[in-house]
């Protein structure tokens, strides 16, 4: 029972991590209707950006971690979202109107300046930062001397990941902003003519999407504490896999989505073996797919006439 | 090199512009992952091969010639080692010191073989690379099945009646140390409560740490490399777990102390005997220093890689790679690590391999005999 409950933990962090990482996919394809491949790459530069504005705080003298960890947060926030916003310029804006498969080749393109980008940037090695957040509880101890564990780092993964989800949650569906994204969503020409710019709030979403990005970034440098120039591509596959295992489009579904895999791959590796996680992950995902066409909190998409 | 270069180019750009084209130069090759994951033992290789190139030119050369250092990149991935291996072979190059991951080094030695190229691999340590019967290859550095009994060793006798798990990462180096390791225990009267393996390039190892900790593991030596190593070791702390780490060779780089965190103190690994504390090193660990390096891990064996050709050119009077060869494996010869002797397989004889420890400091020191 205790080992359940310690994998149970595991289970839920890693989901929300991967969670955290598929509300910036599906939030960018439920609005623009394209997956946008560089998002994993996002998510690495993100996490670049907290690591080196960490270091130079620290640098600089300050102590204060939560001090250091707020600022860390707003800038890598700031940054990576002028990032986002660059990609959606250079890249996605240009081939709007052209057929729909352009947009998402580009998209692979862009994964791949990026990846490689940093690597020339910040060099091949991987970047660890010491632990910044430690302790933790011990919850329950067992007769056996097996203690179930619950440390204040996987405690804030899971907290970040509800606020994020209920903030962004809020912010389609309760703002102005929102409003226009689903007008957007519906219909492009129809919402400029209503008055909608267009542009400006695709824009916004790319900008929204790679703040979102770099938070997860920032949790995944501090959980893990390390970040390097190829881990955008298998949490990026990890994360859309989540996004449309929950039904690509939908918040919540993100997060559930994330959640599953975390759950699918933490228990089969904890009773079954390591060796097969991914396996028996993906093999869940087809069966999903397969009863659930739009995975499971999607909406069946409605073809535009 | 660059009013030659200029010659060159005037001869006319039918003439394909190779290094081989100047008569005074010879060029020899060091392929590692220069960039990658591993890329931080590319370093330490470049490192090694730069300082050997300029002191045996400072020494005028090798069979008369200048050397000229061709740095190669296999970012540790086979496919990439095998095309570097054909693009070596086909400069006509007669030597290369290389490669650092096993799963490069052995599909790449058969491109060399083809080619006519010589191939000591400074870090390569998987039986298999010099089993197959090949007949240029050789290494300075000493084998898994070697690695793995040592470790051994030290776990029967410190670890007698206590829980062992063993883990690998799949890789020819990772699993094949893992299983002469678990081999060795086995013979040694120890089962291992849990054997399983992972993905290079995974981070989250809390599921698996978490069976180690249901097992009441109280020591869990992994076949694998420092980046995984030091994420598990970090995840069985944060879950509160005292369990030691032991592992093999790749661990010897800061990198895994930078990982960890002073959480690092107390994880074992085997590893040839510091080569920058043997009395054979000492001027050249300084000539190191004097350029800001230092000489960790495999920086010095790749050194040595160069020495032993160079040293067995001069006897052989060629560097005709299969002649060079036959004078490596017949000879004995004088190196920064001290003096190697080959057998015919290309294996030197020495067994070089003893225990260290991680400090809280972020340094590693061996164990002496007490295992303290």
């Amino acid at each position: 029972m205790d080992y359940f409950a310690q994998q149970l933990i595991n289970g839920l962090v890693l989901g929300s991590i991967y969670g955290l990482i598929a509300i910036g996919y599906t939030m960018v394809y439920g609005i623009v209707g394209m997956i946008n491949f560089a998002h994993g790459d996002i998510f690495m530069i993100g996490g670049f950006i907290a690591l080196i504005t960490f270091l130079l705080l620290v640098s600089l003298g300050l102590t204060a971690i939560p001090l250091i960890l707020l600022l860390v947060l707003l800038v890598a926030m700031a940054v990576t979202a002028l990032y986002g916003w660059t990609v959606e310029r250079i890249a996605y804006r240009p081939l709007r109107h052209s057929f729909r498969l352009a947009p998402m080749l580009s998209a692979i393109g862009m994964s791949f300046v990026l990846t490689n980008y940093s690597q020339v940037a910040q060099g091949a090695r991987v970047k660890p930062v010491p632990p910044i957040i430690t302790g933790g509880y011990t919850l329950h101890e067992g007769a056996e001397g097996f203690a179930v564990q619950l440390s204040n780092m996987q405690i804030m993964v899971v907290l970040v990941t509800i606020v994020l989800l209920a903030m962004f949650t809020w912010l389609v569906s309760r703002t102005r902003l929102g409003r226009d994204m689903r007008a957007c969503e519906q219909d492009q020409t129809m919402a400029a003519l209503l008055g909608v710019d267009v542009d400006r709030t695709i824009s916004m979403t790319f900008v929204i999407g790679a703040a979102l990005a770099s938070v997860a970034g920032m949790m995944y440098l501090l959980y893990y504490g390390q970040v390097d120039f190829n881990m955008g591509f298998v949490a990026g596959i990890k994360a859309f896999t989540a996004a449309v295992l929950g039904g690509i489009g939908s918040l919540p579904g993100a997060v559930l989505g994330g959640l599953a895999i975390g759950l699918i791959e933490t228990f089969w590796s904890a009773y079954f073996s390591v060796e097969y996680k991914d396996v028996a992950a993906f093999s869940i995902l087809i069966i999903v797919l397969i009863f659930m066409p739009t995975g499971l909190l999607g909406r069946p998409e409605v073809e535009k006439v | 090199m660059k009013s030659l270069k200029l010659i060159g180019l005037a001869f006319g750009a039918s003439v394909a512009l190779s290094t081989a084209a100047f008569a005074d130069d010879l060029t020899i090759a060091v392929a590692g992952p220069m960039t990658g994951t591993e890329s931080a033992f590319g370093r330490q290789m470049k490192n090694g091969a730069d300082l050997a190139v300029a002191d045996l030119n400072a020494a005028g050369g090798v069979a008369g010639k200048k050397l000229v250092l061709d740095a190669e990149d296999d970012a540790c991935d086979p496919k990439q080692a095998r095309s570097v291996a054909e693009k070596i072979a086909g400069a006509k190059i007669p030597f290369v010191a290389g490669h650092f991951c096993s799963s490069s080094s052995i599909p790449a030695s058969e491109a060399y073989a083809d080619g006519n190229v010589l191939q000591i691999t400074p870090a390569s340590t998987n039986p298999l690379f010099t089993e197959r019967k090949l007949w240029n290859v050789a290494r300075v550095c000493g084998r898994d099945d070697q690695q793995g009994l040592i470790a051994a060793q030290y776990i029967a006798k410190n670890f007698k009646g206590k829980n062992v798990a063993i883990l690998n990462d799949k890789t020819t180096y990772g699993k094949g140390l893992a299983d002469e390791t678990k081999k060795a225990l086995n013979k040694a009267g120890i089962t291992e409560k849990l054997n399983e393996s992972y993905n290079k390039g995974d981070k989250d190892f809390n599921a698996i740490v978490s069976r180690l900790k249901k097992e009441n593991i109280d020591l869990v030596y992994v076949g694998g490399y420092h980046q995984e190593a030091g994420l598990i070791l970090r995840q069985m702390r944060d879950q509160g777990m005292k369990t030691v780490l032991m592992s093999g060779d790749a661990l010897a780089d800061k990198e895994y102390a930078s990982i960890t965190g002073p959480a690092g103190e107390g994880t074992l690994f085997t590893f040839g005997p510091d080569p920058r504390n043997k009395p054979s090193a000492k001027k050249i660990v300084e000539a190191f220093k004097a350029k800001g390096i230092d000489p960790e891990g495999y920086t010095l064996y790749t050194y040595a890689a160069m020495q032993v050709w160079s040293q067995a050119v001069k006897k052989a009077g060629t560097t005709d790679a299969k002649k060079v060869m036959e004078t490596i494996k017949a000879g004995k010869w004088d190196t920064v690590l001290g003096p190697l002797e080959y057998d015919a397989k290309g294996d030197i004889k020495q067994i070089d391999y003893v225990v260290y420890k991680w400090d809280a400091k972020g340094g590693y020191a061996e164990l002496n005999a007490n295992g303290t």
